[in-house]
């Protein structure tokens, strides 16, 4: 029997109208418009017309090659090295410039290492592409187990009988409720090279044998600064999550361990844990899905910088579509992150799935 | 050996007594049943037994060492809860070698223990199931079967069977008896069922508001109890309880009688101290039907249940006291029909009125 919200219940539909209209509109038609937009060359404002291209846009951003290098030669064939001893190659703009390679037109170096005398090359058609989705991955790699790890650490404290339990558990959460925008602004502060509290904290702990850093001014330390801030920016957000879970272990469980003679950690390993099997893959899930979009941090903190060092997809979405116009390179981007999302949490889900 | 003693244990949270000083002395492999009505302690004072609820006063000994302050697994004990507190995320096997795998017990001998157990509880067949895939009296099982498995000193039941259905729980009662007879372990039963009192305790105590109120064989409290509260509290229907004046009293007896009563010879066992007013308790089964005016207890029969096995007669006395009284055959009664009772005055109770003191003190 069909259920009574599809049989003829013409005033529900009425009602739901509204609500499902919104949500058509700004959900489910940009999202295949994305897909329809990464097909075209479609400018953000432009007088031209736009015109179907295709997969250009994602041959653009995804083609990749490796090149291989030899050495440069003196007339006597020997390897020629510079002042360093080091050895000389050609340059890529060789091959990449040349009419010989059609196929790497366009294209440039994203990084190399050597095999033997040779340097192998690997060219990408958009190297700050390339850059952003290595440092996305890096940053959602590192996040979920920092956020994970640390939301449990602290709701395993916070979910005890204590007297003031409740400041600690408002501490924890306040940084969620706060703007992450306003916390960018914040930690810009503490994170600054002269004078930041960081480099405050350092220097009064070591005895001022530090030297201060510029946390966000340099390329080996401002994704992870950035990476610091944003963990603990959403723990307590995970907090809750598993704060839940832990409620929803049954306290005889507990006792039933104590009686057997469990110490501390053996309750955690074969009660505790278990029984947070499911919280634990919402919130896999949830923070790779969150960590995959970051932008409003890098946005306010390094915008990219120092070198690309910071630059992430979906800030090169924005930057693209919105900076450069380009909206259907922006959207071609979103798609791709889109299926790669989709692809890891498939396999998250798989991987954590309730074995029988 | 695992005896047990409680000294003037007392339990408070804040101002609130719970346990109000319980002396108690358990013998290697008795069957103690705690018995009272809920909120009375017995739960309580056995999560103080096993470590679960801290002591606020009075020192618990187990084999003759005090163990206020020991953790529950350095007190050798098991326990079973009302709820089964089987671990969901594991199968039987693992819950119910789990006391074994916590104190890192080689793969063989768990595998030695866990087998006996399953002999013993007839569950070999359940071993690889989930808890999930279980009945309620099978959950029971595992969870009796993890407390055997270690071969503690002393058994702690809590309610064990209440979550279980009324033909589950009788099996469940008769496999409880035997495992004690086989395990020769001291055992320790909270309840609130006077029945599985009466068939499983060698000793029952029956609490009442974080006090003892008797202690004894089951056939002590049945035939013998102390005070209003036990001789109410076992028994079905419960024992009538008249409202009688105390005309004489010597030494042994005291003669009493009321509007419905005719005067009869009592022992008063020194529970009251002359003549006044009394109670006189008598159980429904030890009074027998008899012609109006040969009787020494005489009312009028408002409702009978007849129960194939027995009869039993809602009466309102001459004194205007309602009376339940069973008789072993088959009888019809008009109602509104007069008749007279008989019993005899050895196996009526004198009480003291309001009298609910301690027995154990």
């Amino acid at each position: 029997m069909s259920s009574k919200l599809t049989r003829s219940n013409k005033a529900g539909w009425l009602f739901a109208m509204p609500g499902f209209s919104l949500l058509f509109l700004f959900i489910i038609v940009p999202f295949f418009f994305a897909f329809y937009l990464s097909l075209t060359n479609q400018r953000l404002v432009s007088p031209n017309e736009a015109q179907f291209v295709g997969l250009e846009n994602y041959r653009n951003l995804l083609s990749v090659a490796v090149v291989t290098l030899e050495p440069e030669t003196d007339d006597a064939g020997q390897i020629v090295r510079d002042e360093d001893g080091e050895i000389e190659y050609p340059r890529v703009r060789t091959i990449t410039r040349s009419d010989e390679f059609p196929q790497y037109r366009g294209m440039g170096e994203w990084f190399r290492w050597h095999w033997g005398d040779t340097a192998k090359v690997v060219i990408a058609s958009d190297v700050l592409f390339m850059k952003a989705l290595v440092n996305t991955l890096t940053f959602a790699l590192f996040i979920v187990p920092l956020q994970g790890g640390g939301a449990l650490l602290l709701a395993l404290l916070i979910n005890q009988k204590l007297r003031g339990i409740n400041v600690f558990r408002t501490v924890y959460f306040m940084p969620v409720v706060i703007s992450i925008v306003v916390i960018s602004l914040l930690w810009r502060f503490i994170y600054s090279g002269n004078d930041g509290l960081l480099n405050n904290i350092l220097e009064v702990l070591t005895l001022g044998a530090f030297t201060p850093i510029d946390w966000l001014g340099r390329t080996d330390t401002a994704l992870g600064s950035i990476i610091a801030m944003s963990a603990w920016q959403g723990m307590g957000f995970h907090m809750v999550i598993w704060l839940a879970g832990l409620q929803a272990i049954s306290p005889t469980l507990y006792e039933a361990a104590a009686i057997e003679g469990a110490s501390k950690w053996q309750t955690f390993r074969y009660v505790t844990w278990p029984g947070l099997r499911n919280t634990a893959v919402l919130v896999l899930i949830v923070i790779t899905m969150q960590s995959f979009a970051v932008f409003a941090q890098v946005d306010v903190m390094t915008n990219g910088g120092p070198l690309d060092s910071t630059q992430t997809l979906v800030f090169q979405t924005v930057e693209r579509g919105y900076g450069k116009q380009d909206i259907s390179g922006g959207a071609t981007i979103s798609v791709i992150l889109f299926l790669m999302v989709l692809t890891i949490s498939a396999v998250q889900g798989f991987l954590t799935r309730e074995r029988k | 050996m695992a005896t047990l003693k409680l000294s003037n244990v007392k339990k408070s949270y804040g101002a609130v007594d719970v346990i109000k000083g319980v002396d108690l002395e358990i013998e290697h492999g008795e069957f103690v049943v705690f018995v009272g009505p809920s909120g009375c302690g017995k739960s309580t004072l056995l999560r103080m037994i096993s470590g679960l609820e801290d002591i606020t006063s009075g020192t618990l000994e187990i084999g003759g060492e005090v163990v206020n302050d020991k953790p529950p697994k350095e007190r050798g004990i098991a326990m079973v809860f009302q709820s089964y507190a089987i671990f969901p995320h594991m199968t039987v096997r693992e819950n119910v070698q789990f006391g074994l795998t916590i104190a890192g017990a080689s793969k063989q001998e768990k595998e030695e223990k866990v087998a006996e157990a399953a002999r013993v509880l007839q569950m070999e067949h359940l071993l690889d199931r989930r808890p999930s895939q279980l009945s309620g009296g099978q959950r029971q099982r595992v969870a009796i079967g993890r407390a055997i498995v270690r071969k503690p000193k002393v058994f702690l039941f809590d309610e064990p069977l209440s979550n279980l259905d009324a033909a589950l729980r009788m099996d469940m009662r008769m496999e409880i008896g035997r495992l004690h007879d086989t395990l020769d372990a001291t055992m320790i039963y909270v309840t609130h069922d006077q029945v599985e009192a009466m068939t499983l305790a060698d000793k029952i105590v029956v609490l009442k508001d974080g006090l003892v109120m008797q202690v004894g064989t089951p056939m002590e409290l049945f035939h013998e109890p102390a005070n209003l509260f036990v001789a109410g509290f076992l028994g079905a229907p419960s024992m009538n309880f008249l409202d009688v004046d105390v005309t004489e009293r010597d030494g042994t007896f005291a003669k009493v009688a009321n509007a419905a009563l005719d005067p009869i010879t009592v022992a008063h066992k020194g529970r009251i101290d002359g003549p006044g007013k009394g109670v006189l308790g008598i159980r429904p089964q030890h009074v027998s039907a008899v012609e109006p005016g040969s009787g020494m207890l005489h009312g009028k029969v408002n409702m009978t249940e007849r129960l194939g096995t027995e009869t039993v007669a809602n009466m309102t006395l001459q004194d205007g006291s309602t009376f339940i009284a069973t008789f072993d055959e088959d009888k019809i009664f008009q109602q509104g029909e007069s008749i007279d009772l008989v019993f005899s005055p050895e196996q009526a109770h004198l009480f003291a009125p309001g009298e609910m003191k301690s027995a154990a003190h």
